[in-house]
């Protein structure tokens, strides 16, 4: 069998179970054996995410979602990037702030929601401030790690050549370290979105992914959570292919950085 | 985690020093772990003293170390970490037992993984809390739909790692044991599951991890009666900070004697032993 005619073949068989689990889960929501309030048909589904898309709630929704989660993520990357860098450049600056990384990593974001929902009141602040400590970590370690995994050869053939300072740093070790460094924003933004969704829920603030399924259960409407899973799902894999394949592809697979770094 | 810690603290000496010279060293080591927090504890005690914001939402640090203690004499923080812990564990085990027995299915079997890679594909990249309402609202509030969720969110990265390292053995190795005789049962045992096994642990790791990340939340939302999230949770509703913080003192410690007893340790006793990846 040719590669070709396995991928088709892997597809179709995708697309078999995927109906196959629609056809299961229809099956059980028509039955009645749960309450249809719990499990409702996917038709129901359907027709809710089509009319909360249509009146603009859902768009509303999902823009204070990726809002926060881009304010927040753009901070840390901001202050993780250059503390990253410093870090692997200076040895002060890694001895004060890599024990302060090492502690206070292992706490999930979301435990800090109650305290700053108490420092700085429900709402946008709450939710960026978590955020931004879920990403700030990620970017940190691998910026620091990114610099410091510069093949030395370069750097000295680059001083050889009579490259300093300001060119040996933008010319050789930013594009040197920028493996680690997108794959810390990638790690960065899946922490990111667990802590927006995470947040929204905990420190429920009128508009947001994570606060509508949270608001929805109260009322029992498991229609209108599954179709808001459904938008968190398509934003989180629109990122990450888009967004992210993207970046990829135009900075280190360009630049061939990506077989340098797996040598 | 492993090589920051090291960097920090762990300046190998050279063979030839002389003890007490690498005593000194040691000490100087500590000393230098410590500093970075002794300004951020200063700097914390003097924004308390200063009230710029109200004490009973900023406290100074002997108060959170006072509660602290107060808590851990009655029993009441032990008992919540007890209870958090044993949460994690149960999630993670079912993560586990599932997640390695998928993962290798679908390594093994075309079916198997024409099955569940969409399925899996699709699940894994929602964030595990959103999944949160609709496991209360479907298996109640309470441990069982925390320790579901839990096992549930944690059970992806350990299904995608098992399923890479089972794909990644070495097809000369697999063809080698089978020249030499190696039926159905021993390949398995003797040749794919080493070999994938450092994968496997990754996504372990991963996996513990995630439980980690979200049990805390969970444990918010699902209205367990113990359990560290809810202890912090609860505490909000009296402006009760200097609680909230030592549950954070705890729920940190928890975070590293994870990563530096559970996982470090395990890859020191099989991948790292058997020569499969370097320490």
């Amino acid at each position: 069998m040719t590669a070709a005619g396995a991928r088709t073949r892997s597809v179709g068989r995708g697309a078999v179970t995927l109906l196959a689990a629609a056809a299961v889960y229809e099956l059980v929501a028509r039955s009645g054996v749960f309450a249809a309030a719990l499990v409702p048909p996917l038709p129901t589904i359907a027709q809710t995410l089509w009319s909360m898309l249509l009146d603009g709630t859902m768009l509303n929704h999902a823009f204070y979602t990726v809002y926060r989660m881009v304010v927040g993520l753009g901070l840390a990357v901001v202050v993780g990037l250059p503390l990253g860098i410093l870090m692997a450049r200076f040895r002060a600056v890694e001895q004060f702030f890599l024990p302060l990384v090492s502690v206070l990593m292992p706490i999930p974001s979301l435990a800090w929601v109650p305290i700053f929902i108490l420092w700085f009141g429900l709402g946008d602040t709450t939710t960026i401030l978590v955020v931004f400590y879920a990403a700030t970590f990620p970017m940190v370690l691998n910026a620091w790690t990114g610099v410091r995994s510069v093949n030395p050869l370069w750097l000295r053939a680059a001083g050889a050549m009579g490259a300093k300072g300001q060119d040996l740093f933008w010319k050789v070790i930013v594009p040197g370290a920028s493996p680690f460094i997108i794959t810390g924003v990638r790690q960065a933004f899946l922490r990111s979105f667990v802590a927006v969704v995470g947040a929204e829920i905990i420190a429920a603030s009128a508009w947001g992914l994570g606060w509508v399924i949270f608001d929805a259960k109260e009322f029992l409407n498991a229609d209108v959570m599954l179709a808001s899973l459904a938008v968190i799902g398509v934003i989180g894999f629109a990122f990450e292919r888009l967004v992210f394949g993207t970046l990829e592809r135009a900075t280190i697979l360009r630049w061939g950085m990506v077989r340098a770094a797996k040598n | 985690m492993t090589d920051h810690v090291a960097t920090a603290n762990g300046r190998a000496p050279t063979p030839g020093t002389p003890a007490s010279l690498w005593a000194g060293e040691r000490l100087r080591a500590a000393a230098r772990t410590a500093f970075p927090f002794l300004v951020v504890g200063g700097l914390w005690e003097l924004v308390a003293r200063l009230g710029i914001f109200p004490p009973r939402l900023f406290p100074p640090l002997e108060e959170v170390a006072a509660t602290f203690v107060r808590l851990t004499a009655e029993g009441i923080l032990p008992h919540h970490a007890v209870e958090t812990v044993g949460r994690l564990l149960a999630g993670f085990v079912l993560a586990a037992v599932v997640g390695v027995v998928i993962g290798i299915a679908m390594g093994r079997s075309r079916r198997a993984e024409d099955i569940f890679l969409p399925l899996v594909s699709i699940g894994a990249p929602v964030p595990g809390l959103a999944y949160a309402p609709l496991f209360l609202l479907w298996f109640g509030l309470g441990n069982v739909g925390a320790i579901l969720l839990v096992g549930f969110v944690s059970a992806f990265p350990v299904i995608i790692n098992s399923w890479t390292g089972v794909k990644a053995v070495k097809e000369v190795w697999v063809r080698a044991a089978q020249s030499m005789g190696a039926d159905d049962q021993r390949l398995f045992r003797k040749v794919i599951l080493p070999g994938a096994l450092p994968y496997i642990l990754t996504g372990l790791r991963l996996g513990l991890a995630q439980a980690w990340r979200i049990l805390v939340g969970v444990e918010m939302l699902a209205a367990v009666p113990w359990g560290l999230g809810w202890m912090i949770f609860g505490a909000r509703e009296f402006l009760n900070t200097d609680v909230m913080l030592a549950g954070i003192v705890v729920i940190g410690a928890i975070g590293l004697a994870l990563e530096k007893l559970v996982f470090q340790r395990l890859e020191q006793y099989t991948v790292v032993r058997w020569g499969m990846m370097t320490s």
